[in-house]
């Protein structure tokens, strides 16, 4: 059976406010919940000056966290990710609940060691002694001519490392609900926003409420093809659908939701009804989530196939700096309409 | 002052010309609503220029993301740089890199960099090619205060103290790294004290006085270029703008601070005494302003008049050697 995940409720968030009263509830709830990063208050050490909470975070998700918390719990740290993303690994496994904040998912090179051989490891190699209750947010998404450096849609490769979870919210109303979900995790939990969704609109109920780690969605029913979005890429393949609809054809599409554990059920469930599977992934194709669920669906679903499982994804290449080029990079809906008109005509 | 009129004017010209691209070219930049990710360093022009006036082509230097005038003082040119930042074929880069990736090895210039510090120990390793290759070249890394603090310094510092590599290590220290004030993030009162944990000269400069900048780092090259090993220049400076376009920075800083530093502005600073101690005449020096101006129109005009990459450049230059298929294949990719 499909777990149904949706608001019920009319009031209407930013993605960004979502994931800024997310971190507020959890902060409330729990005192061990504490957060660290660059710029996350901004204008550091200078309350002396009238002056507090200059930026709330690079992206204004952190804004106001300061104020109502004090500098003991919402830190802004030196220049210094190895030191900070450890320092939060190692608070973790000793009685606090840290988040930590990297502000673009492609400096994740900087502090990579603490992720993979500390958070990752600890707890199996130490034979199960510790939990490392550790959230780190991240960011990915090109589209911002920000070029090579700051444009990664980099999550296939924490889905890669045993011991790290990950999730890549879509709209307002998962962000808040899989960011509550990961905070109050036992396990290490990569939370990645995409860039371009900050501004956008959704509802999202009041209350705290959790979405459960490690499942996908069905945010459009469908019987005649399987659209499986990973984060920004779910709308594209929302609008994909939308114009199929015009075409008289149903597209279901997938909300994935988690890039670990990966709700492989969920996937193979819907591609048992629509038979044809497409999956869009902003990632870079090679051994990334998307050609995972392609595998598992060949390995799993192979009776329930009328046609290969298909991919969308950007080339094997860094994102290129110029607007054409990046434009050519990212997903988009003509390129999913036209892999499905190829499945469903067979040419 | 021991220095002739011709390297003199040759100082100017080069902090003008990073002056008038920081601010028409940036400007230009956001009429056209070309990226944001653009970081000005108006305000900062005396430490490159002061530091690259020792250099050759042959030398490199390392950049960080606030890398324009870096670019600028090693001779890159600024046409070449605008039609980057256009993203246009005809840039350093071929539009592929942009504000944060110019680079131009004909110059010697290894790249402006995207990750704090992670350029730093590229400009060690152009110093180990040169002492293995025994060519006599240095190299310079650019860094940031904020820069500063990152494991990455620290390690290439230690390594180039203990093979006694001929590197420059120079912090821009602009007081800020975004809105986190440098009292608050560094440990230490000055970045230039460091210098003792890695056995190598810390030395405090005025940045805003491109003579104090140009003196320290003779000293420091021909440390380097007689085979003594690296040495730390910590300059002071300020950006007059904020980060990036997007920031205000009088949400984390003040009006006062604001004018002392602009009080001291490294231009002025250098037209004031050359032109008080009689060497250079004010009408060259406006005639260059001038002249400078025209030269980044152009820059300008160039840029927008340059072609956009063909598309299927998103291919070129990911390997030496790759099969295209290999950067196509499953990604559904229309072109
Ligand atoms: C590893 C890494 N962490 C964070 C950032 C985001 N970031 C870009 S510039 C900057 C501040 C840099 O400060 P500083 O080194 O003093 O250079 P400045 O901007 O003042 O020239 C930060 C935090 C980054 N680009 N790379
Ligand atoms: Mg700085």
């Amino acid at each position: 059976m499909t777990t149904t995940i949706a608001p019920n409720t009319t009031r209407e968030l930013r993605y960004r406010e979502a994931i800024n009263e997310a971190i507020i509830q959890e902060m409330e709830r729990d005192p061990d919940v504490i957060i660290m990063g660059e710029e996350i208050a901004g204008g550091a050490g200078r309350e002396h000056l009238g002056i507090v909470d200059a930026w709330g975070g690079a992206f204004k998700t952190t804004v106001g966290l300061i104020q109502k918390f004090g500098s003991q719990r919402v830190k802004d740290t030196p220049l210094s990710e190895a030191a900070f993303v450890g320092t939060a690994i190692g608070a973790a496994s000793t009685g606090l609940r840290p988040i930590a904040e990297l502000m673009f998912v492609d400096f994740v090179g900087v502090c990579m060691d603490q992720i993979l051989n500390n958070a990752a490891k600890m707890r199996y190699m130490y034979g199960g002694q510790v939990k490392v209750p550790f959230t780190l947010l991240t960011r990915i998404g090109a589209g911002t001519g920000s070029a090579a450096q700051h444009s990664e849609s980099f999550y296939s490769i924490f889905s890669h490392i045993p011991g790290i979870k990950g999730v890549v919210p879509c709209d307002p109303y998962t962000a808040k609900g899989l960011l509550i979900s990961a905070i109050r995790d036992d396990d290490p939990v990569v939370f990645f926003e995409h860039k371009l969704l900050y501004p956008e609109t959704g509802p999202v109920p009041e209350e705290p409420y959790a979405i459960p780690l490690g499942k996908a969605r069905i945010v459009k029913p469908g019987a005649d093809i399987t659209l499986v979005g990973i984060s920004k890429m779910t709308l594209v393949c929302l609008e994909a659908a939308e114009k199929l609809q015009e075409e008289g054809l149903n597209a279901e599409v997938v909300d994935l939701m988690s890039i670990s554990p990966i709700d492989y059920d969920l996937v193979l469930d819907s591609v048992r009804r629509t038979h044809r599977l497409v999956v869009v992934d902003e990632d870079t194709p090679r051994c990334s989530v998307a050609s995972d669920i392609c595998a598992a669906v060949a390995d799993e679903g192979f009776d329930y196939l009328d046609a290969p499982p298909k991919k969308v994804t950007a080339p094997h290449t860094p994102v290129p700096y110029s607007r054409p080029l990046e434009g050519v990079y990212i997903p988009n809906c003509d390129r999913v309409m036209g892999v499905v008109r190829e499945l469903l005509t067979g040419g | 002052m021991d220095m002739d009129p011709q390297a003199l004017i040759s100082l100017y010209r080069t902090m003008v010309t990073i002056r008038n691209f920081e601010e028409i070219g940036i400007y230009e930049m956001g009429q056209r609503r070309l990226s944001g990710s653009v970081h000005s360093s108006a305000g900062q022009e005396a430490v490159p220029t002061g530091i690259c006036a020792h250099l050759t082509d042959s030398d490199s230097i390392a950049s960080t993301h606030r890398g324009h005038g870096h670019c600028i003082a090693k001779g890159v040119d600024p046409k070449l740089m605008m039609a980057e930042l256009f993203g246009r074929v005809t840039g350093t880069n071929k539009g592929k890199g942009g504000s944060m990736h110019i680079a131009d090895m004909t110059k010697g210039m290894l790249g402006t960099n995207g990750v704090v510090a992670a350029s730093v120990p590229l400009a060690v390793g152009a110093a180990l090619t040169s002492s293995i290759k025994g060519t006599g070249q240095v190299s310079v890394a650019f860094f940031g205060d904020g820069g500063a603090n990152q494991g990455v310094l620290h390690e290439s510092m230690n390594l180039a103290s203990v093979w006694k590599l001929p590197v420059l290590f120079v912090c821009e220290n602009n007081q800020y790294a975004e809105s986190t004030p440098v009292e608050y993030a560094l440990s230490a009162e000055n970045v230039a004290d460091r210098g003792v944990g890695y056995n190598m000269p810390g030395v405090l400069v005025d940045g805003m006085d491109v003579f104090a900048v140009h003196e320290a780092a003779g000293a420091a090259v021909q440390r380097a270029r007689s085979g003594q090993g690296p040495t730390l220049l910590e300059c002071k400076t300020y950006r007059y703008y904020g980060h990036t376009v997007f920031d205000n920075p009088r949400s984390y800083r003040t009006e006062e601070e604001e004018t002392y530093w602009r009080g001291r502005d490294p231009i002025q600073l250098f037209r004031t005494r050359t032109l008080e101690e009689g060497l250079l005449q004010a009408s060259l020096l406006d005639s260059i302003d001038a002249e400078i101006e025209q030269l980044i129109r152009d820059a300008i005009k160039f840029a927008d008049e340059s072609p956009l990459p063909p598309e299927d450049d998103v291919y070129t230059d990911v390997y030496v050697e790759y099969p295209l298929d290999g950067l196509r294949r499953g990604a559904s990719m229309t072109i």
